[in-house]
């Protein structure tokens, strides 16, 4: 048998989809709960920050599958340019994935806010209480919650591109797990491309399924 | 399994990249919704703010509201009666350390102490297990009124007109006859005298709260800072001092601490929690939770309140928020005010710049 280093693995597959929707639903989260001075700011703050505290344990968790299960290698074909920005956007969506919840909790820490994950579980401070260090990195949580955000639009512009326009494989690498034997074995057999017509029956699927 | 159109027809191209495209566009349009940059009608922390500013300036540095103040220290001491409605560790027969705050209401730190009939105290409790009740109150019965919108609508019409440099009357006129929940905060303003001291005042939450105790239990509650002191007469040593408060205060912690009990009102059923422009019924049962000790006083710019944001909201388990739409409102307003300021602290750019210190 061959392995399957066509698609990610398991694990890989199911906390990206899973930290794609946290991720997502804790960047709208963000923006609306300083936009607003209704009882919104409230409730969202205290899914805020337990949230935020989630997504990076489960970031460092998909760091250790990432370093210990390699993801499936681009296309060859792709242009080195494009291969570079898959690189780089992706290790810049695990830098701001571990970073945007430690700035957060060291800013609540520098403003001496005791930093609760909810009624009665409290935090210990990570930074000490320093009001300009508490602005820095008030600041440093926006701007990189808006560098995150558009990184995430290039993402998801990036996959629909590999899966619409190249089709490539790459969309399916992370929507689909290891293919039945059979079509497994007619995979390895065909070179991976534009025309390939198994990507062209996953994407079908993906259609449906969507 | 193969679609009619070939797969690098120009049609289809063109499809994806709209589809690419109204992906990127719905998604960018929903952030910029939901983050208020595409919802100009709402309003946000950053305009409350900005309106504060637009009505007494900027002064870099400061809070946008309750600018000038005097930093205090001293603890709380617990009776335990509050206990029985209330988890939280403040409330357990014991000694809670406090760092506290008096101030003015307004934004110019500068303001004459003479010039508002409104004294404030703010108090961070610390408890032993590192959660904190930070509290702000108010030296009135009422707040003028109950919605952050009807706020934000006061301080529109109390602009100063640019070519009087005062509020125009016509807007503040035209403001109280479109609130009639105001009337009660101005018959008490009608007859209110700017006291002589911190010390002989009385501050009280005005929003409701909830005291939860340790089997889940919700009481709503209001609380008031009740003075021991009552030897102030009012207007005395006023004249030609614009700084008196904090003179007194000195003073009379010179002479020793200065207490205050801790008066926790319990809501019958059906009074209103979620409207700050009324008051409870005299009858309703009041704990006298314990005694406030204050005993030193600093000048805010180097004493340790100036870093702290007396945000309503930072509430330990035990207390709990009421449906009260001005708290949360607060809570956004002040860490509005409190990034503003250590920006300017931090003296990063896009803030305020410095003024020089005046010291009148």
């Amino acid at each position: 048998m061959t392995s399957a280093r066509d698609t990610f693995t398991l694990p890989a597959r199911v906390l990206h989809w899973l930290m794609a929707i946290l991720i997502v639903a804790m960047l709208f989260i963000g923006v609306g709960m300083v936009a607003s001075v209704s009882a919104r700011h409230e409730w969202l703050l205290a899914i805020h920050k337990p949230l935020g505290i989630a997504i990076l344990i489960l970031a460092i968790v998909r760091l250790a599958v990432r370093l210990r299960h390699p993801p499936p290698p681009l296309p060859a074909d792709l242009p080195p340019s494009q291969k570079l920005a898959a690189l780089a956007s992706h290790w810049l969506l695990y830098f701001l994935m571990l970073a945007m919840p430690l700035i957060g909790w060291a800013m609540l820490s520098a403003g001496g806010y005791p930093v609760m994950l909810g009624d009665s579980l409290r935090l210990p401070p990570i930074f000490p209480a320093s009001a300009v260090a508490f602005a820095v990195l008030r600041h440093l949580h926006t701007w990189f919650a808006m560098l995150l955000f558009l990184t995430f639009l290039a993402h998801m512009a990036a996959a629909l591109y590999h899966g619409l326009i190249r089709r490539d494989g790459v969309l399916s690498s992370m929507l689909r797990g290891r293919r039945k034997a059979a079509s497994a074995l007619i995979g390895s057999t065909v070179s991976p491309g534009p025309a390939d017509p198994e990507d062209l029956d996953d994407l079908d699927e993906e259609e449906r399924v969507d | 399994m193969h679609d009619a159109a070939p797969p690098d027809s120009p049609l289809r191209r063109f499809g994806s990249w709209t589809l690419i495209a109204a992906a990127v566009v719905v998604a960018a349009g929903a952030f910029g919704y939901v983050g208020g940059w595409l919802a100009p009608q709402r309003l946000t922390p950053d305009k409350l703010v900005d309106q504060f500013q637009h009505n007494a300036g900027t002064f870099a540095g400061y809070r946008r509201n309750h600018a000038k103040g005097v930093c205090v220290a001293g603890y709380f001491d617990s009776n335990g009666q509050a206990q029985a409605y209330s988890m939280a560790q403040v409330f357990a027969v014991g000694r809670t350390p406090v760092v506290g705050r008096f101030a003015l209401p307004g934004s110019n730190p500068y303001a004459p102490d003479g010039s508002v009939p409104i004294r404030s105290m703010a108090l961070r409790f610390t408890q032993p297990n590192g959660q904190q009740w930070r509290t702000g109150m108010n030296s009135m019965p009422v707040f003028p009124v109950a919605t952050p919108q009807a706020f934000f609508a006061q301080l529109q019409a109390q602009q100063p007109d640019p070519a009087t440099g005062k509020p125009d009357p016509a807007k503040v006129a035209a403001f109280f006859a479109a609130h009639p929940e105001t009337a009660a905060f101005r018959a008490w303003a009608k007859t209110a005298k700017p006291s002589a001291s911190f010390a002989t005042e009385s501050y009280s939450s005005l929003n409701a709260f909830v005291f939860v105790d340790a089997q889940g239990k919700r009481q709503p509650v209001r609380w008031r800072m009740v003075a021991e002191a009552t030897d102030a007469s009012v207007g005395a040593g006023m004249a030609g001092d614009a700084n008196y408060l904090a003179a007194d205060l000195t003073e009379r912690l010179a002479r020793g601490p200065l207490r205050w009990h801790l008066l926790v009102t319990l809501a019958n059923p059906g009074d209103p929690t979620d409207d700050a422009t009324k008051t409870w019924p005299d009858d309703r049962r009041t704990i006298d939770a314990g005694t406030l000790v204050i005993d030193a006083a600093t000048p805010q710019q180097s004493g340790e309140c100036r870093d702290i944001n007396y945000d309503p909201l930072v509430l330990p388990e035990g207390i709990a928020a009421s449906d009260d739409p001005l708290l949360p409102a607060r809570s956004a307003a002040y860490a509005d005010s409190y990034l503003r300021r250590t920006s300017e602290e931090a003296h990063l750019p896009g803030g305020a710049a410095p003024r020089p210190e005046k010291q009148p």
